[in-house]
């Protein structure tokens, strides 16, 4: 309003505001002890759904990769039968496999590699010549093992091959689908859990304030705010907390993850760490499991934003 | 614009604070709210800006019978109304600028709009070099002062003061009383509750006089 002062006022000497306003001061007192806990709560919430979600991600990583590899081969094997010539029923094996529709590639281990094989169950400098060591033939396919004609396969070489026997994996295949899967679920119904979790903290932590703030709320409503109005500075208030929890927590789950990669390619160099390879895949999240991380923290940000909205709304509808 | 026909408020199951008031506040009318202390002048300024609701009989502000009402109509009434608090009422975690310019902020304008006009008004009042502070650290009569600014910021069609000039020495109040009549001059209808005699004495205005649960109108 332009008052046109009848007098000089007597008390403002100097007193220009050169100082910019700030503008967008929160209407809500931010920076209470309330607020804080809030941030540690969303921040382990999130912490602890990242690290599920990217677990969950390296497995399923990892039993594909498992699947994709194993699927695509089957093995022969030969025991050594009394009588007959090893060499000789191993050829025919070969030579069968490489004939049937769908097969890729024939490889025959030597009784050399063979043994070098069972090296790490019976140890070196053992003499093998003596024991019937199987023999293995390694077929790779074209395609996934249901596309070749293995069941022709499998009878041609009971019916010429002695002491030949064929195995697709397929057991060990499903019993990884089976228990990735199991794993991947129990990781999901986790994930909700927390998120869960977080939403039910958001809900109290927003009433809470909401409470706190009841003159504020008073006074608001006094000068002409409408209800829009006091949720959204609300809202924004928890918004910025449960972003600023997300991403501590998000980004601790990052640090975790990346010196977890880290400490396993170290681990990788040293002895004992093939069967490490061999169990988690080389134990890179990569971009996906980063994104997954990125994901639970929008998560987070949208279910803060959500459930405080919400909150707030009902609130204010029992407030004059 | 006001209009009360045989309002009676109790608070809770109290006895009745106000007792079959009837009257009338005229567009541009110029009036005090007197009467001792808790003859229930604060009451009677709480029922018309629809803080309270009445026990008995009929509010009506400008023009809409108050008792039914919807949050959106609330909202758009108070927008027209200026109010003083006798206890202020500051946000204490918003600078003096802030508190004076909240009205005009919470109807979304932009600030660049208002800046000019709310250190105008605070200059007048005499905050011009308080304006960056927060409430706790104002005197008595700053903050009534404040209050005073932040209920006359937006030139509402009413304006309710609840005991303006209780913090501030005769002087002051002399001044903030002719900030009142401006208003008034502009258009405004003020009611101002006070018991303070001097004060009234100043300007031959309306007197509604609150006394035992009663209210008696001197023009
Ligand atoms: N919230 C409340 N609950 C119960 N009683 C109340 C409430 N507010 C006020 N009263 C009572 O109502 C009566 C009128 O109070 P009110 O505040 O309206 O008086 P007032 O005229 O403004 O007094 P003052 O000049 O001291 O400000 C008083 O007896 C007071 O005790
Ligand atoms: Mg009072």
């Amino acid at each position: 309003m332009t008052v046109d002062a009848p007098q000089a006022p007597p008390f403002d000497a100097a007193a220009e505001s050169q100082a910019r306003m700030r503008p967008g001061r929160p209407l809500v007192p931010s920076g209470t002890i309330a607020g804080r806990a809030l941030v540690v709560v969303i921040a382990i919430l999130t912490f602890l759904a990242a690290l599920t979600a990217s677990g969950a991600q390296l497995v399923a990583n990892a039993s594909a990769e498992w699947r994709s590899s194993i699927a695509r081969e089957v093995t022969i094997q030969v025991r050594p039968q009394a009588r007959t010539d090893v060499e000789a029923a191993v050829a025919r094996a070969a030579t069968l496999a490489r004939s049937a529709r769908g097969v890729e590639s024939v490889r025959v281990f030597s009784k050399g590699e063979s043994e070098r094989l069972l090296e790490p169950w019976l140890g070196s400098g053992l003499d093998l010549v003596e024991l019937p060591v199987p023999r293995l033939i390694v077929v790779k396919l074209t395609g996934e093992a249901a596309s070749a004609d293995l069941a022709t396969l499998k009878e041609a070489l009971r019916r010429d091959v002695a002491g030949a026997s064929l195995d697709d994996h397929r057991l060990w295949v499903e019993r990884l689908a089976t228990m990735a899967g199991g794993v991947i679920l129990v990781g999901l119904v986790v994930l909700a859990l927390v998120i869960a979790a977080a939403a039910l903290a958001i809900g109290f932590a927003t009433r809470g304030a909401l409470a706190g703030a009841k003159d504020i709320v008073e006074v608001l409503h006094f000068v002409g705010a409408d209800d829009i109005f006091i949720a959204r500075e609300f809202q924004l208030r928890f918004l910025r907390l449960g972003l600023k929890g997300g991403l501590i927590g998000g980004g601790a789950a990052a640090l975790f993850l990346a010196l977890a990669g880290w400490l396993a390619a170290s681990l990788r160099a040293s002895p004992g760490g093939n069967e490490v390879e061999a169990l988690f895949g080389t134990f890179q999240i990569g971009w996906s499991g980063y994104g997954a991380i990125g994901a639970v923290v929008a998560l987070v940000a949208a279910v803060t934003a959500l459930v405080s909205r919400e909150t707030v709304r009902r609130q204010l509808r029992s407030m004059a | 614009m006001v209009r009360f026909e045989n309002v009676g408020l109790r608070y809770g199951m109290g006895p009745e604070v106000l007792k079959d008031i009837s009257f009338e506040i005229e567009p541009r009318s110029f009036q005090f709210l007197t009467g001792p202390s808790g003859a229930g002048k604060t009451t009677l300024l709480r029922l018309i800006l629809l803080a309270l609701r009445p026990t008995r009989g009929l509010v009506t502000v400008f023009g809409q019978d108050t008792s039914r009402i919807d949050k959106g109509e609330l909202t758009a009434l108070r927008r027209r109304m200026g109010i003083v608090f006798q206890d202020f009422r500051l946000l204490d975690h918003l600078t003096t600028y802030e508190n004076v310019a909240l009205p005009l902020r919470v109807q979304g304008k932009d600030e660049a709009s208002y800046r000019a006009e709310v250190v105008d008004l605070l200059k007048f009042v005499g905050l011009g070099e308080r304006m960056h502070v927060l409430p706790p650290v104002l005197s008595g009569g700053e903050k009534q002062r404040a209050a005073i600014a932040r209920a006359l910021i937006t030139r509402p069609d009413l304006l309710l003061a609840d005991e303006p000039t209780g913090n501030v020495d005769p002087s002051l109040a002399r001044r903030l009383l002719r900030l009142f009549v401006e208003l008034h001059h502009f258009g405004t209808a003020v009611v101002i509750a006070t018991h303070d005699l001097a004060l009234m004495d100043q300007i031959g205005a309306r007197r509604l006089v609150l006394g035992d649960r009663q209210l008696h109108i001197d023009d």
